[in-house]
């Protein structure tokens, strides 16, 4: 009992509960009802006063006894909600304090959050609206978050609504204008044309948070900055001196300026904003010095020559932090743009004296590996790592060394040849890491069945420019975040979110665990090359399997009885295939296997159930005859869904390949 | 309850020259139908009018609320779904000190109370972990989110579900801590820790089930018990120092006034013997003047803001300079218009006279305006280097700083800190005058060259010899930029000036005090 002595002070208060007197001072009232609220036992003394309190003449009184109401039915947990409370706080909506209003959505909101919070039907939407004026900021922000749930019924009141609520776009908070930026995106996802107007008509605001005085609201408005620029990349173009950092800011902020900074350049101000980075270079803070390099790397991709000339120049300085980065972003440039492979070599001699981390080695070691044909002194550095390589530290590097040298010696043999064998030596030998002396044993067997099959081997493409494109897949559509607007997931950023999201155990947040754990887990399954999988993930976002539905067999061979073909087809399928691989492939994305042969059977069959969340289920029996090259699938719905369906099967397809990649 | 009003109030105004041109207003036609942009007010109150189906009194109860099994509502799972859920709710909040005290602590769900961890502890040890300054503002912890702000050296922090509004969080947040600043005095570790029962109370009627109620500080005042203990009895011998409350200039050199250490709730029975109004102009630079002396980046961001001390709720009216335009097109008088691009009033302030005299009418309150500006005036500092070598290798800079205030203004505690190369060994100095001071900072690998005043005009010059071993053309790059900071007491970049306080009533005229400042921001100087 935290707030009271013994039973006696308990007596006290209940008689002091029951008195009309205590009732009428509001400020005693409201006292009692925050205090006692959490002491077991006192709940059914309570529920008088607070219904008595709903229908209070104060209206003091009321707010406190509308979230009482949310209080109280927490801590009576699983009893069933009273529906006479519930209809009382529903025409409590009506009145005629706003703050009551307000706590009476977030009371509902609670209370019936087991059935998916409050109902916003028309008549509470349009009486919502029509309260608005009267709210102060923190109250206006939160009705139109609750908004958000109500779908108008046709064009002409949504057209309305957005008319009605126009002015709250141009507020002086930061808060309602976001919370109205985000419910225009949210109701206009059929008309993109709105979309980008609001984007348009939010951007003075955004922007003067982003140099607002406080850091961290300039940080919260850079991060949905980022957001935005995500859709639409030129939005903020104009506007790029306002992302430069200034002197005295923190350097998280400088970061996310840096990020926008790289975004949003284009042939206008590339020119301006490389000058810019280009100062950050030099700073004093080792990370905020190479986050600039790193970012006029990313900028490279698009103005290549430019920023390689910067980068070149930089590496004059000889510090040993910027050569170390510019050397990683060269590394990165021309495995996207072999255009500036030339240029790059050029640049590189003269700079390993300088470089002392092991991500700068590795990408320097690299670099001489795969383009050292083009770099005249490229052995001899080589050489100079080789005779140090019992005092270096990393093995990581040990093993960039064993690669790069082995790929020089295909192209220069009389120059390696003899170092060559002095770095295999001591790998074998001498060398404590395993994964290095397993790698020099690889390399040295390769050697021995001859240098066509060394080739063959190690001479894989040097570049991938169709990868850049893939990797920033910009002009992501407005309606994949708008419902993430104005929620902690752009502060985040979607790595971090989809980490934090996952380990969370319920399954009930905005963007649902379910669809995320399985892009995940199937993007690292899925091998580099397969392109035609990554293009199936955006479709598949409007369905969501439910986890943890376990059909009975019986249940199964019933529903598989009753119900009709939806859909037949075969995919390619290459021998074998262990069936535990398939079957928690499947898990990854919440299929459930019911029955499975074992492997190696003649004909080989498994029957798997997968629900989604609208409650369809997805019956599927796969079939593998003996030396047929495809593998037969038949699903089954138990509703008519068209679009379901094709999601489901893209998934199972998805699946299937990523399995088959593994398991061959 | 009829004391003094409080109120700190503010007005802002931002925004640089060639900013965000007024965006078309927004056109939101049915594709069908054509609609006048703008509808008539009467149009835009179309949903109201459709409500007479509602007035019957159980309109709005749900068919299924009744007792019995509540149908299944599709469309209600489907709204849910796409929605961010809960509404913008703190479990808790605390007050650590920069040493991780805990000066304060509400817990307004009881939700941890299951959990071993201590919220507070694993705030604090995480954001020490993080190295130097690059604290996230939001951070993750089981499925807890930590939002904080940082102030005067304290944290406050409040714990949150992850579908909230971080603008909503950050800016309460913030909203708090000017509360604290009103009720409270300045803010520090040991006023904090004197006036816990007053921000208890605070805190108990701001946020009522971790749900934010209301921060309006002349609804709260009027719940608050408690008297504020000052750390510091008021004295006239601060007043020495001319200040700005709560103005956070870039090196807090700007003591606080006695304004500033007042709270503005008043002790009892002492009502009615302050009378006293404030309003303070403070405008803060964010400058970067390429090597060639043109200005790349001009930011000037200004706050009006005001304290008062009244007896009596009257609507005050300020004036501010007749040739005030806002917006590009506007024109007004003749030559030097103070001309600012976007401004934003608090919702108090009653702007009927603004369009024709600038004028302001407030009913004193809190608040917070914002507008743009745009500097007609020259720049406060210009600087000319020169950089050589002289026989003995020695690296030898030149800096010639002018000044291009007006004569009769001045600069006050002016730091120009500039990086050198970081191979860097020893410095040798000339300065112009005794009261300068120059040193070389090893950790930072700058020169930091403070004056203490600098009179408008003046020209001031500093000679750095540089001992640099190994010396290369390439290390040159590394010297630079220069970042300026300094306060500029009584005057503004923009020339916006208030013309005159007036409150109307018999009580006299109560002391009224009107104050500028300027202060750099960033104040950056290419090479």
């Amino acid at each position: 009992m935290p707030y009271l002595g013994g039973e006696e002070a308990l007596r006290e208060l209940r008689r002091a509960l029951a008195n009309p007197h205590v009732q009428a001072d509001r400020l005693r009232y409201r006292a009692a009802v925050l205090r006692v609220i959490r002491m077991p036992g006192i709940q059914e003394y309570l529920q008088q006063p607070l219904l008595s309190g709903l229908r209070d003449k104060a209206s003091y009184v009321r707010r406190a006894a509308v979230l009482g109401c949310a209080k109280m039915l927490k801590l009576q947990g699983d009893c069933e909600v009273d529906g006479a409370l519930v209809n009382e706080l529903y025409s409590l909506l009506r009145d005629r304090d706003p703050i009551v209003v307000v706590n009476c959505l977030r009371a509902l909101e609670e209370i019936l959050k087991k059935e998916g919070g409050v109902v916003i039907n028309k008549p509470i939407a349009h009486h919502l609206l029509n309260r608005m004026a009267d709210l102060d900021q923190w109250g206006k922000s939160e009705v139109l978050t609750f908004l958000l749930r109500y779908r108008p019924r046709s064009e002409e009141e949504l057209f309305d609504i957005l008319n009605l609520l126009d002015g709250y776009l141009k507020s002086s908070s930061p808060s309602v204008v976001m919370a109205a930026t985000k419910l225009f995106l949210v109701l206009a996802r059929e008309y993109p044309h709105v979309q980008a107007d609001v984007l348009v008509r939010v951007k003075g605001p955004l922007l003067s948070a982003c140099t607002s005085e406080s850091r961290e609201l300039c940080f919260t408005a850079l991060c949905h900055v980022r957001q935005i620029l995500g859709s639409l990349p030129g939005h903020f173009s104009s506007h790029y001196k306002k992302f430069f950092c200034s002197y005295s800011e923190p350097h998280y902020i400088k970061c996310q300026k840096m990020e926008v900074l790289c975004e949003l350049v284009n042939d206008e101000n590339v020119q301006q904003v490389l000058e810019e980075l280009k100062g950050y270079c030099t700073d004093v803070s080792v990370e905020l010095a190479q986050g600039a390099i790193f970012a006029i790397g990313n900028i490279a991709r698009t103005y290549t020559e430019q920023c390689v000339g910067l980068l070149t120049e930089l590496l004059g300085l000889q510090q040993e932090h910027i050569t170390s980065a510019v050397v990683q972003a060269f590394r990165d440039l021309v495995w996207l743009c072999p255009q500036c492979t030339d240029a790059v070599c050029r640049a590189l001699p003269g700079c390993e004296d300088a470089i002392q981390d092991s991500e700068g080695k590795q990408a320097l070691i690299w670099l001489l590996g795969a383009h050292g044909e083009k770099v005249p002194n490229a052995p001899y550095v080589l050489e100079d790592f080789v005779e140090n390589v019992k005092s270096e530290m990393f093995p990581a590097v040990k093993m960039e060394l064993l690669t790069a040298l082995v790929r020089l010696f295909l192209s220069r043999p009389a120059e390696c040849q003899d170092m060559l064998g002095r770095l295999l030596h001591y790998c074998i030998e001498e060398e404590m890491d395993m994964a290095v002396r397993d790698r020099g044993l690889f390399y040295y067997r390769l050697l021995q069945s001859g240098v066509e099959v060394v080739k063959r081997v190690l001479c894989s493409p040097k570049s991938d420019p169709s990868l850049g494109l893939l990797e920033d897949q910009t002009e992501r559509p407005v309606n994949t975040w708008a419902s993430e607007f104005n929620t902690l997931a752009p502060v985040y950023g979607r790595e971090r979110w989809a980490l934090i999201t996952a380990h969370q155990p319920e399954p009930s947040y905005a963007c649902s665990p379910c669809t995320d754990s399985r892009n995940r887990d199937t993007e690292s399954l899925i091998s580099e090359g397969n392109k035609e999988v990554l293009k199936v993930h955006p479709d598949t976002g409007s369905l969501t399997l439910i986890p943890d539905v376990y059909l009975t067999a019986e249940q199964f061979e019933k529903s598989w009885l009753s119900l009709d073909m939806s859909c037949h087809l075969s995919l390619p399928w290459c021998g074998t295939v262990h069936p535990d691989t398939i079957q928690t492939a499947l898990h990854v994305v919440h299929i459930q296997t019911i029955a499975m042969s074992k492997a190696g059977v003649q004909p080989w069959k498994a029957y798997l159930s997968a629900q989604d969340d609208t409650g369809c289920l997805f019956l599927t029996e796969l079939l593998l005859e003996a030396a047929d090259p495809e593998m037969q699938v038949s699903v089954k719905q138990s509703e008519a869904k068209p679009e379901a369906l094709r999601a489901f099967i893209s998934v199972l397809r998805t699946v299937m390949g990523a399995a088959a990649g593994l398991g061959s | 309850m009829a004391g003094s009003v409080p109120g700190q109030f503010r007005f802002r105004y931002r925004c640089p020259r060639g900013s965000i041109p007024d965006p078309p207003p927004l056109r939101f036609p049915p594709p069908q139908r054509k609609v006048a942009r703008k509808p008539a007010p009467r149009d835009h109150r179309r949903p109201v009018r459709r409500r007479p189906r509602l007035r019957a009194a159980g309109q709005w109860r749900r068919a299924a609320a009744g007792p019995g099994p509540r149908p299944f509502r599709p469309c209600h799972v489907t709204a849910t779904r796409q929605a961010g859920r809960s509404p913008a709710m703190l479990s808790q909040i605390f007050i650590l000190s920069s040493k991780g005290d805990r000066l304060i602590h509400k817990d307004f769900r009881g939700e941890t109370c299951g959990t071993s961890t201590d919220l507070a502890d694993t705030f604090y040890r995480r954001i020490t972990s993080l190295p130097g300054d690059q604290a996230p503002v939001f951070m993750a912890h089981e499925g807890w989110h930590f939002v904080h702000v940082r102030h005067a050296g304290l944290y406050f922090v409040a714990t949150t579900t992850p579908d909230a509004s971080p603008f909503t969080l950050v800016e309460f947040l913030n909203r708090l801590v000017t509360l604290l600043r009103d009720f409270c005095g300045p803010l520090s570790e040991k006023n904090v820790s004197l006036n816990f029962a007053l921000i208890y109370e605070l805190l108990d009627e701001m946020l009522d089930y971790g749900y934010i109620q209301t921060t309006a500080p002349e609804v709260l005042r009027n719940f608050m018990h408690t008297e504020p203990v000052a750390t510091k009895p008021f004295s006239l011998l601060d007043l020495g120092s001319i200040g700005l409350f709560g103005a956070e200039t870039q090196q807090s050199r700007v003591a606080p006034s006695s304004a500033a250490s007042r709270p503005v709730l008043p002790p009892r029975g002492e009502q009615g013997t302050r009378n006293e109004v404030f309003v303070d102009v403070v405008e803060r630079l964010t400058v970067v003047i390429a090597a060639n002396g043109t200005p790349m980046k001009v930011d000037v961001q200004g706050e009006i803001r005001l304290k008062c001390y009244l007896p009596s709720c009257v609507e005050m009216r300020i004036g501010l300079t007749e040739e005030f335009c806002v917006g590009k097109s506007e024109l007004r008088g003749y030559g030097t218009a103070v001309r600012v691009d976007e401004c934003a009033f608090h919702s108090s302030v009653k702007l009927d006279e603004f369009e024709s005299g600038r004028i302001l009418k407030v009913t004193p309150s809190q608040g917070e305006y914002q507008l743009a500006d745009d500097i007609p005036s020259p720049l406060p500092f210009r600087l000319f280097p020169t950089v050589d070598q002289d026989p003995t290798g020695r690296l030898r800079l030149y800096l010639k700083l002018r000044c291009d205030l007006p004569p009769k203004s001045q600069a006050l505690n002016v730091r120009l800190q500039l990086p050198v190369p970081k191979g860097v060994s020893s410095l040798a100095q000339e300065l112009s005058s005794p009261e300068q001071t120059a040193e070389l900072q090893p950790s930072t690998k700058s020169i930091r060259w403070d004056i203490p005043r600098c009179q408008g005009g003046s020209q001031l010059s500093a000679l750095f010899k540089l001992e640099v071993p190994g010396l290369s053309r390439a290390s040159l790059l590394e010297l630079g930029p220069a970042n300026l900071a300094f306060e500029l007491p009584a005057h503004t970049c923009s020339g916006l000036h208030i013309r005159f306080v007036r409150l109307p009533g018999p009580a006299g005229p109560p002391q009224r005090w009107v104050r500028y400042l300027t202060h750099s921001d960033s104040y950056v100087l290419r090479f």
